[in-house]
């Protein structure tokens, strides 16, 4: 039975104060908090087993391989993932993009396509442009209309024979949107193109069922979805992984070593190089666990409960605009009030103990899409109450009275 | 009046208020007063960058004076530029070089020295402090 007040006494941190009065943390789409399950998971790791892995033969080093591969298969069974070795430990959703990256460089040639949307985070357009770069390969846009949805007439259009691989975000950071990557994964495959879903901003929300879903490769963080930070998967069919080249060269990642060839390590150590963030891999699965514990469709629920009450109680200012008006999205609003700069409106919330991000978001495309400088972004967890929305929204109509 | 005794004078005023709100409300009052830029200015070259709001810092020397003008799209920053402007406006170069600027502190405006606010307090010192090292080698010369 979901009930967020029992939830809520996971989460130490969210009885804290902030300036003085109890903290509203509604910046989850920048990193979420972290309950006690997965702070114990970390602190039992660092008091009792900590070890290097995958090479003593001692106890403790045993114990954290045990752990650590453990997590891999909890990661993969969450996922619907076929095998454990296409989960691919990496430091996070940036570090899974540029192992892709690097790799594709060793496939492209002059003048093949790669397709991205608009509805990117910096950390996905700049990959893409270094790489077509270093290749000759042309970079194309999917646009966006003015819901915050992605033009699938367009994305049809662009994807040809020469499309060789489509980069998409799983759900807008900025905006919120939940993209069609269902039946983007179908079309790109249709023309023989490789699909890279970024889920960085979902799998807090949702539970991807990549079996079915049929992408090449999906990435994700850790720290989205209550995990720690420094940590984060990529998942590659198999296929794909063998044919990518290495990305960091290092121990773990070698099979044998002479100073004349070096032949590489199976997968997944083949894009592990180096000594892992083992307690980061750990608690990651600690972290799928407590998120599960909950259930996502509980999870779903509340947070749309939320998302539809605070969009209601917002609307309700004079002068606010939301921006990312898409039917099928998650808990997370953007909005201006006429007149006012976001940033004015961050840091006077701020002053009341509300964590909300403002700015562009690592979202220059979007901005410009909409001719503004940046927005207030408020992004919900489904540990975040109705009585924080109502604290919220007050505030913002505060920071309005003082900044018009 | 020196920039230490504005600073004092600014110290002054801001104790009057009991809470960051009425803090804030004159902080925002005093951008008003701001000598604006104009808008031929607002140059790139005179951008203090960052991904938060957009500031426009302009100097000028006048009988061996700063003079300052400035501008934001956000009135706090806004507000925080004129508080600044008001302690360094008609000083020379070397007194703004040799000014510290502690009392942003005791005005209670601290949060806004914390390095993740691109467009603080500590980049927009920095910038007039630019300034007054380039005007400082020009009378010099």
């Amino acid at each position: 039975m979901f009930d967020v007040t029992t939830i809520r006494k996971d989460f130490p941190i969210l009885s804290r104060k902030v300036n003085g009065r109890p903290l509203v943390y509604l910046d989850n789409a920048a990193t979420s908090q972290k309950p006690q399950q997965v702070i114990d998971c970390i602190v039992d790791y660092y008091a009792n087993y900590n070890a290097n892995i995958h090479r003593g033969v001692h106890a403790l080093s045993q114990e954290a391989t045990d752990a650590y591969e453990a997590s891999r298969k909890k990661i993969q069974t969450h996922f619907g993932i076929a095998k454990s070795h296409e989960v691919i430990f990496t430091s996070g959703t940036t570090h899974s993009i540029n192992i892709v990256a690097n790799g594709f460089a060793s496939i492209l040639s002059a003048n093949d396509e790669i397709i991205v949307s608009q509805l990117e985070h910096h950390s996905n357009i700049v990959p893409w442009q270094m790489l077509c770069k270093t290749t000759g390969a042309i970079l194309r846009v999917i646009p966006m209309n003015l819901e915050g949805g992605l033009d699938m007439d367009a994305y049809q259009e662009l994807l040809c024979s020469k499309t060789k691989l489509v980069f998409v975000n799983h759900i807008s950071n900025t905006l919120g949107t939940i993209n069609p990557i269902e039946f983007m994964t179908q079309q790109a495959h249709q023309v023989g193109a490789a699909i890279l879903i970024d889920g960085a901003q979902s799998c807090s929300h949702i539970k991807p069922d990549l079996a079915a879903l049929d992408c090449d490769f999906y990435v994700t963080s850790a720290h989205k979805m209550c995990g720690p930070t420094g940590i984060g998967m990529l998942y590659g069919k198999e296929a794909w992984l063998e044919k990518l080249p290495p990305f960091q060269g290092g121990g773990e990642m070698i099979d044998q070593v002479t100073f004349e060839q070096t032949t590489y390590a199976g997968l997944p150590n083949k894009f592990e190089a180096g000594t892992p963030n083992v307690c980061g891999g750990i608690a990651f699965g600690a972290a799928i666990d407590y998120l599960n514990t909950i259930g996502f469709d509980a999870i779903a629920n509340h947070e749309e409960a939320l998302l539809n009450y605070a969009t209601k109680k917002l609307l309700a200012i004079d002068g606010l605009k939301i921006y990312g008006t898409t039917k099928k999205k998650t808990s997370v609003i953007s909005f201006n009030i006429e007149g006012i700069h976001p940033y004015d409106i961050g840091t006077i919330v701020d002053k009341l103990g509300i964590a909300v991000r403002t700015g562009q978001h690592c979202t220059q495309p979007i901005m410009d899409f909409f001719t503004i400088s940046g927005t207030v972004r408020a992004s919900f967890a489904f540990y975040n109450t109705q009585e924080e929305i109502d604290i919220f929204v007050a505030a913002v109509e505060k920071a309005k009275m003082m900044l018009s | 009046m020196t920039i230490k005794a504005i600073q004092e004078e600014l110290i002054e005023e801001f104790a009057m208020f009991d809470d960051w709100m009425q803090r804030y409300e004159y902080m925002i009052d005093l951008g008003k007063s701001l000598p604006l830029i104009q808008a031929k200015n607002k140059t790139d070259d005179r951008v203090i960058k960052g991904c938060q709001s957009k500031v426009w810092l302009e100097a000028e020397l006048k009988e061996d004076k700063m003079v300052f003008s400035a501008d934001s799209d956000a009135i706090i920053t806004k507000g925080i530029i004129a508080i600044l402007i008001r302690t360094f406006n008609h000083q020379t170069p070397t007194d703004i070089l040799n000014a510290n600027t502690d009392f942003i502190d005791k005005i209670g405006l601290k949060e806004h020295l914390s390095a993740t606010r691109a467009n603080g307090l500590t980049s927009m010192i920095k910038k007039l402090k630019l300034y007054a090292t380039a005007y400082q080698a020009k009378l010099n010369s």
